[in-house]
């Protein structure tokens, strides 16, 4: 009896520790996604309106440009920067994540536990600390304002993170799985796609998710590098709703939500590979 | 169907050489287990024929061919993993399949021999199961059906059994024992338990740090040791070891304890040399509970420390001059410990050993 009691307020502690933990992560968000069908009056209403009291379709219609009171903000132009940035660089970081990761996984070379150690070093400086040298270097050889000059800082940002994820992932699978094969009559090239590679896909495409999204996402390096329509990303493009004395929150807001509405669809469509992913371990033969 | 070769075999890990130029001929259709203790170098040497370690030195040939730059792949040999090594996602079919699909054989050539291999090892009901939904037996009988289906020229088995519980190790066993009869192929088998060596062998190489020590048949490797490694390490429990001197005609222990020189090894000891008197509990037998034919023996009166019951036998822990030995009691009755008995020793069936050399007294 006591015991099951005991049990019980357990139970109901830990489901109301991970309640008010959701709505700490989640309520900003809501806010973000409610705020972005109000009118920019509702939201510093005092006390604050939660629910819109007139939920309309305005703010995207100006940021489109559908709007007399507004300049359109080049929405459709940011979000081809975004994609084309977000994705090549995930696509780079991907493939030196899989290559250095089998690489530590699988084989024995000098300096190898060193260079393991300073990769995973480099990720404790904080990128905004190096974006005056990267400005002023990126100046020198005319990547300001590129599409190139940030996929090269966010394959930087994204490779250690990248190795490391998939050296875990090839380090579970039994290096015989590969060596059977090899003796089954596969090259070493074929051994990977066929056996290693499909049994690591899981983490390769968490690394992927982490990696577009840390991209996907990023603004204080994309700040400093990006000029004009040629590079600025999405959350580069929020500051175009700031004016010298106003901001405009509900503009803003719809255009956070345009940039969480891929990232979520992404997200959606991995999932599956990324529980896989995250509980890795029911592979073993 | 094909000779395995090893001449001079050497690896070499940076600079630590782990095997150090063996040789070793392998027959047609011929089971060889290589069995030693752990870290002794028989897996390193299995995978130097399978091509997946280099050769730091010396030649490897399968058949006619050395193999020594050959990529596993075209060695024409399978092999069987001590973890099974079977592709997760791929059902038990997909996995007898795989070489078969890579070497581009056509469909119906596959499923046919998919299907023989199948039937062989009796996995019927389990083709289109995951591995993960087998138990460890289905799993050891589903890799060497992988391990058939492409006719190799050789099968390699590292260490195959020693995932699974004692009983079905035993009868796993027996199958591969069969498994050999029916697809008559050369076979080389790891492992570092003697049992299973001697079991399945036609012939042993019993390995130690990287060096054969002795190659035969189980009867020889039995019966005949070279040294007191082999001596101790086949045959369980193992052979008595005891440390003795030559005086004469006889085996002197340090307590004075005397027994005679077999017959056969007389001419090839010389008075007062340092041996080690080698002898099988089996033939360490209270009177009346031997097989030992009498006449022959010597009497020795032991005071026995522990026993040990295995049902037909028991296992009789005592000394000899103060140092350990064991002896066997057949059809056994209750034996306290205190108790004292008078042995039989079985004087033809003793083993002489070199104390310096460790070598086995023979003729050469
Ligand atoms: N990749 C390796 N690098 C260095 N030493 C190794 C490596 N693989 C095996 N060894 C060493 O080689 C010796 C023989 O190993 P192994 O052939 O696996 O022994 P066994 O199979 O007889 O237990 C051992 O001492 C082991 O530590
Ligand atoms: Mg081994």
């Amino acid at each position: 009896m006591d015991g099951s009691l005991r049990k019980k307020i357990g139970s109901v502690a830990t489901w109301g520790l991970t309640f008010i933990l959701m709505v700490v992560i989640c309520v900003p968000g809501l806010w973000v996604v409610l705020t972005a069908f109000r009118p920019n009056g509702e939201v510093l209403a005092k006390p604050p309106v939660w629910i819109p009291e007139d939920p309309n379709l305005n703010n995207f219609a100006k940021i489109f440009g559908f709007g007399a009171d507004q300049v359109a903000i080049p929405v459709p132009a940011y979000f081809t920067n975004s994609l084309i940035i977000a994705l090549t660089s995930t696509a780079i970081a991907l493939l030196i994540g899989m290559s250095g990761g089998y690489a530590f996984a699988r084989y024995r070379f000098s300096f190898k536990n060193g260079l393991f150690l300073g990769l995973m070093l480099s990720r404790t400086v904080p990128g905004i600390a190096l974006s005056l040298p990267i400005f002023m270097i990126w100046s020198r050889i005319g990547l300001i304002d590129t599409k190139l000059g940030l996929i090269i800082v966010y394959v930087a940002l994204n490779v250690p993170f990248t190795i490391w994820l998939i050296d875990g992932f090839f380090r579970q699978i039994p290096k015989e799985m590969s060596e059977a094969a090899q003796v089954d009559g596969c090259t070493r090239w074929q051994a990977f796609w066929k056996i290693e590679f499909p049994l690591a896909k899981s983490g390769i495409a968490s690394a992927g998710i982490f990696a577009f999204l840390t991209s996907w996402n990023e603004y204080a390096l994309a700040s400093n590098l990006t000029r004009s329509t040629d590079s600025k990303t999405l959350p580069v493009g929020l500051m175009d709703f700031t004016a010298q004395f106003t901001i405009d929150w509900a503009g803003m807001s719809a255009m956070a939500v345009i940039i969480i509405i891929p990232a979520l669809i992404l997200t959606f469509l991995v999932q599956k590979h990324l529980i896989a992913g995250l509980t890795f371990g029911g592979v073993k033969g | 169907m094909a000779e395995i070769s090893l001449k001079n075999v050497v690896k070499r890990y940076g600079k630590v050489e782990v095997v150090h130029g063996i040789n070793l001929d392998i027959e047609h259709n011929e089971f060889v287990v290589l069995v030693g203790p752990s870290g002794c170098g028989k897996s390193t040497t299995l995978r130097m024929i399978a091509g997946l370690e280099d050769i730091s030195d010396g030649t490897v040939s399968i058949g006619p061919e050395v193999v020594n730059d050959l990529p596993p792949r075209k060695r024409n040999i399978s092999m069987v993993f001590q973890n099974y090594a079977l592709y997760p996602h791929m059902s038990v079919r997909e996995n007898l399949g795989f070489g078969l699909k890579i070497a581009k054989h056509p469909d119906d050539i596959v499923a046919e021999r998919v299907n023989e291999a199948a039937e062989i090892l009796g996995l019927g009901e389990l083709m289109e199961r995951a591995p993960a939904e087998l138990s460890g037996g289905q799993r050891q009988r589903v890799a060497m059906g992988r391990a058939i289906v492409r006719h190799p020229e050789a099968f390699l088995f590292d260490e195959p059994l020693s995932n699974l519980d004692a009983k079905l190790r035993v009868q796993m066993r027996t199958e591969i024992k069969k498994l050999h009869q029916k697809v008559k192929t050369t076979v080389v088998y790891v492992t570092h338990d003697q049992v299973e060596a001697m079991t399945l062998a036609d012939r042993i190489v019993v390995m130690k740090d990287g060096y054969i020590e002795q190659v035969g048949t189980p009867m020889e490797v039995f019966n005949h040791p070279v040294n007191t490694f082999v001596a101790s390490f086949i045959g369980s429990p193992p052979m008595n070891l005891l440390n003795a001197t030559i005086k004469g005609d006889q085996v002197v222990f340090s307590d004075g304890t005397a027994l005679p020189v077999p017959t056969r090894l007389a001419d090839l000891v010389r008075d007062g040399q340092e041996v080690v008197f080698g002898l099988r509990p089996d033939d360490l037998t209270p009177v009346g509970h031997g097989i030992a034919e009498s006449g022959k023996n010597a009497k020795l009166t032991l005071k026995i420390a522990l026993s040990e019951l295995l049902g037909t036998e028991t296992i009789l822990y005592t000394s000899i001059s103060g140092q350990e030995a064991q002896g066997k009691m057949f059809g056994p009755r209750n034996v306290e410990p205190g108790e004292v008995l008078e042995f039989e020793v079985a004087i033809e069936k003793v083993h002489l050993f070199d104390a310096v050399t460790g070598k086995s007294v023979r003729k050469q």
